[in-house]
């Protein structure tokens, strides 16, 4: 087995009183495209950082391409590319020249790949930074970063600022990335980007991991909503394990049932629903954004925190 | 962002107030309550510039002006004061109108246009007026709140420095107010050419720039002007009228007072704000009457390394800081051939003698411009370190920092570059004092008395570059100690003497350090100190760049 491309162990920083990083993990494996989470403050950019060396981090162990970031972060940075959440260009260079000047500062691109780049980004290179719109400086940063030739892309909430279209453009790219063998940590607030993109999901809250694991791990740790019209007595549905919310009402031919059942529980309540007698049945698949929410949305972080640990638990150790 | 729509059904519902001027008033309020604290540095510092001037016109007294009278004849005062109205029986009041009244009015114009740019372009450039004109904000309600602002200020800048002129100088009340009541209607028209530029360009840079250059422009038509007239015959020429500098200067304060003068500049800003509100009307949101120049698609094979990139950055205003201040030192040259005629009578005065001290006349000015030319070397030094930190909170060093950039690579190429525009600006100021004078006969000092002047003072900008990047690697937000530090070198350079500072106040100031090269003898030690501790300050800087965080927590 390879060497992870980050791997992040208890990790820990603090601004003043402010606890950014409070003991988080985070794995890269190589090749992999892994997408990070969080709702806003919970300290992705902040780890991102810390990997690429700019803040040096208060406990705990971070590791990245093999090497140390904080003392190896010259040499790590000649096989990285990084967008930043907020680019900011130099005011009175193009767009063109800032592009060709970041990828030299990394050591070099193929022009025809820039050109290429620009073209599908629909980026005119001749203006000065200063006129460019949020969107257009984020796609000269995406630009320099995709058209060097290096191992890790390290993409901070990359399409914050694409319109739609962009960001189709931005998700082809990302696929042709991960095909190459490059390895990709994306921190996003878009489900349906990480949906799409990501082999590997990371949620953190409040300088913490809550998840993380394959995204069919995931999968499994959410509810079906299922809609069932039965013969029989229903009420025997209530009490079966795994099985939640049920409401039933009077249909035509029977009873209407509907609940939201665990992954781990779905065969027990499909044997239960056979006996009584199934007349129509539609499940509605089970939905990666139900267990988002219900991470962004928990109030109190220490709660949340305590309460996730063990979930954490049962999937740690699937990688 | 894109067009905010929610605001549709607020402008339905009052009909009967929407206006392109909706919202002004509210608008007024927002301006006045972010720019407070700014707009209360500027006034107190105008108030305290007039106070020191007042106060050394005063401690004069009628010897000591009578015989500053003689150089304000010479085309270099003329070029850097006024038409020179008064001469004959040179007072405090005369002084101010002659002297005074160019700075304060360029000090309060540069206001103007910088208050208008920052609430006009510069927010439709940034997106965020656009969501206030998509709330109930009238298409000119940004406008004339920014226009009010500025009479508001300017109003409140002539009563407060009125008093001041009154006060201190000891002159009477009515007048003074008049004179400053006449720099505030002068501002205003630069206000005015400030907001015409907001139209026509799509930058704010671009825009203040523009406002600038025609503030340049003025400075030059009045002195160019002022200069080829004969002033035992006339104050200024046709070239001077054409300047608002020169209507403002031409009203004769406190020696033959007319104020027909301003009507020029009241109609001029008329026809102005006229002109910016057709182009207003005219234009799209967020759009100019100049398309922006497009530049290179490819960065040009010189542009690869941080050191290339700090010089892009720093280039420009180094350029014109050399320029600037290199046109003003050449022009002090230009007085020196005068200053043998002059000779006695400045030195019979107690505070001339205690500024310029003892012994050869022009070697003692020109020491005292030397330490003027070493300080501006200074303040650039100063702002160019101040700019790691803009670097760092706008992101741009970490994005630098995360590409294969060591950061004692970034650090050293920034303070490279500093600290050659610093040396730059010194040496070539001294070269234009030497320029000035030699254009005008003068032979002693020599080229290389000057130039040894301007390297001697080499370490003294250093200590001040070197404590800039120790505290930007340490204390990112302790760096307003360098500019305090400035200001003190600037106080102990000029006035030391005179307010009787000890040694131990003044030895805070690098420049105090410096031996007389022009008067006394050069200590060597000194000056080997100087530049040790600027060194020791650098290493420090090293260091603690490498162990911080970036950006600074
Ligand atoms: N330089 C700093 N000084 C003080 N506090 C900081 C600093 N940088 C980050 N923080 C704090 O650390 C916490 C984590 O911030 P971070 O930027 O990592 O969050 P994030 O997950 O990237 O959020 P977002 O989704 O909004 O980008 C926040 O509470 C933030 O306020
Ligand atoms: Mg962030």
């Amino acid at each position: 087995m390879t060497a992870p491309v980050i791997e992040i162990h208890d990790l820990r920083k603090s601004f003043g009183a402010v606890r950014a990083l409070d003991g988080l993990d985070l794995t890269v494996q190589p090749g992999e495209v892994a997408g990070f989470l969080g709702p806003n403050g919970a300290g992705k950019s902040t780890t991102i950082r810390v990997l690429l060396g700019l803040l040096r981090a208060d406990g705990g162990t971070a590791r990245l391409l093999g090497g140390d970031p904080w003392a190896d972060a010259v040499a790590l940075h000649r096989r990285l590319a990084y967008v930043p959440g907020d680019v900011s260009l130099w005011p009175n260079l193009t767009g063109g020249e800032a592009i060709d000047l970041v990828t030299r500062l990394r050591g070099g691109a193929d022009p025809r790949r820039k050109a290429e780049l620009l073209e599908r980004f629909e980026l005119d290179p001749t203006r000065k930074a200063r006129t460019y719109s949020k969107g257009n400086r984020q796609k000269v940063a995406l630009v320099a970063a995709l058209a060097s030739d290096v191992e890790l892309l390290v993409l901070d909430e990359p399409t914050s600022g694409l319109d739609p279209l962009m960001e189709a453009v931005f998700m082809q790219e990302l696929r042709a990335a991960k095909e190459q063998g490059r390895s990709v940590l994306l921190s996003s607030h878009i489900l349906s980007e990480v949906e799409k993109a990501c082999d590997t999901v990371t949620i953190i809250r409040a300088g913490r991991s809550v998840e993380s694991g394959t995204l069919a791990e995931l999968r499994h740790l959410t509810r079906s909503a299922v809609s069932a019209v039965v013969a029989g007595d229903a009420t025997a549905v209530a009490s079966l394990p795994g099985v939640h919310d049920v409401v039933t009402t009077p249909a035509a031919g029977g009873t209407r049932v509907q609940l939201d059942v665990d992954a781990a529980h779905v065969g027990g309540l499909l044997t239960t629903l056979g006996r009584l007698g199934v007349r129509s049945f539609t499940a509605a698949p089970p939905s990666l954004e139900e267990l988002f929410l219900r991470h962004y949305g928990d109030a109190a972080p220490t709660d949340g925190a305590a309460g996730d640990g063990q979930r954490r638990r049962t999937t740690a150790g699937a990688r | 962002m894109t067009a905010v729509a929610a605001p549709g059904p607020l402008v339905r519902a009052r009909p009967a107030r929407t206006s392109t001027l909706t919202g002004t008033g509210r608008m007024l309020r927002l301006m006045l309550r972010r720019d407070r604290w700014r707009l209360l540095v500027w006034t107190a510092a105008v108030a305290a510039l007039y106070a020191s001037a007042l106060g050394e016109y005063v401690l004069l007294g009628a010897d000591g002006l009578q015989a500053r009278a003689v150089l304000m004849r010479t085309p270099a005062m003329i070029t850097l004061a006024g038409p020179g109205y008064g001469l004959d029986d040179y007072t405090v009041g005369p002084a101010v109108a002659n002297e005074l009244v160019l700075w304060m009015l360029v000090a309060l114009a540069v206001l103007s246009i910088l208050e208008v740019v920052r609430h006009t372009r510069a927010e439709e450039e940034s997106g965020r007026s656009e969501v206030l004109r998509a709330g109930a904000v009238g298409r000119h309600a940004p406008s004339v709140a920014a226009l009010l602002l500025v009479v508001l200020v300017q109003a409140v800048v002539a009563v407060v420095t009125g008093a001041v002129v009154a006060g201190v100088g000891r002159l009477p009340a009515g007048e003074s107010f008049a004179l400053t009541g006449a720099i505030a209607v002068g501002a205003l028209v630069f206000a005015a050419v400030a907001l015409v530029a907001a139209q026509v360009s799509e930058h704010a840079r671009t825009a203040t720039g523009l406002s600038l250059a025609v503030l340049g422009a003025a400075f030059v038509a009045r002195a160019l002007g002022d200069v080829q007239g004969d002033l035992e015959v006339e104050h200024g020429t046709a070239l001077s009228w054409l300047s608002p500098i020169a209507w403002v200067q031409q009203t004769r304060a406190f020696v033959d007072p007319r104020w027909w003068p301003l009507g020029l500049s009241l109609a001029v800003t008329a026809v102005l704000l006229a002109v910016a509100a057709v182009l207003g009307s005219r234009r799209d949101f967020g759009g100019g009457l100049v398309a922006p120049r497009g530049g290179r698609a490819d960065a040009a094979a010189a542009l690869r390394g941080p050191l290339a990139l700090a010089w892009r950055q720093q280039r420009g205003g180094l350029a014109w800081t050399t320029l600037g201040l290199g046109a003003m030192w050449f022009a002090t040259g230009g007085v020196v051939s005068s200053l043998p005629a002059v000779t006695s009578t400045l030195l019979e005065n107690p505070v001339y003698r205690a500024i310029l001290g003892e012994g050869d006349l022009v070697r003692a000015f020109l020491r005292v411009i030397g330490l003027y030319v070493a300080l501006g070397a200074g303040a650039y030094a100063v702002s160019a370190t101040l700019r790691l930190r803009t670097e760092e909170q706008v992101g741009r060093t970490e994005y630098a920092l995360a590409t294969a950039t060591g950061r004692h690579r970034w650090l050293g190429a920034h303070l490279v570059v500093a600290a050659a525009g610093a040396v730059v600006v010194l040496l070539s100021g001294a070269l234009a004092l030497w320029a000035g004078a030699a254009v005008t006969g003068v032979t002693d000092p020599s080229f290389g008395d000057l130039v040894g002047l301007g390297a001697v003072y080499l370490p003294a900008p250093g200590v001040l570059l070197g404590l800039g990047v120790a505290l930007y690697a340490w204390a990112p937000r302790a760096e307003p100690v360098l500019w305090a530090l400035f200001a003190w070198s600037f106080v102990v350079g000029l006035f030391g003497d005179l307010l009787r500072l000890p040694d131990g106040a003044r030895g805070v100031s690098p420049y105090w350090w410096v031996p007389d090269p022009l008067v006394g003898h050069v200590e060597v030690a000194h000056l080997v100190g100087l530049a040790a501790v600027a060194a020791a300050l650098v290493v420090l800087a090293f260091v603690g760049f490498r162990r911080r965080d970036v950006p600074a927590a």
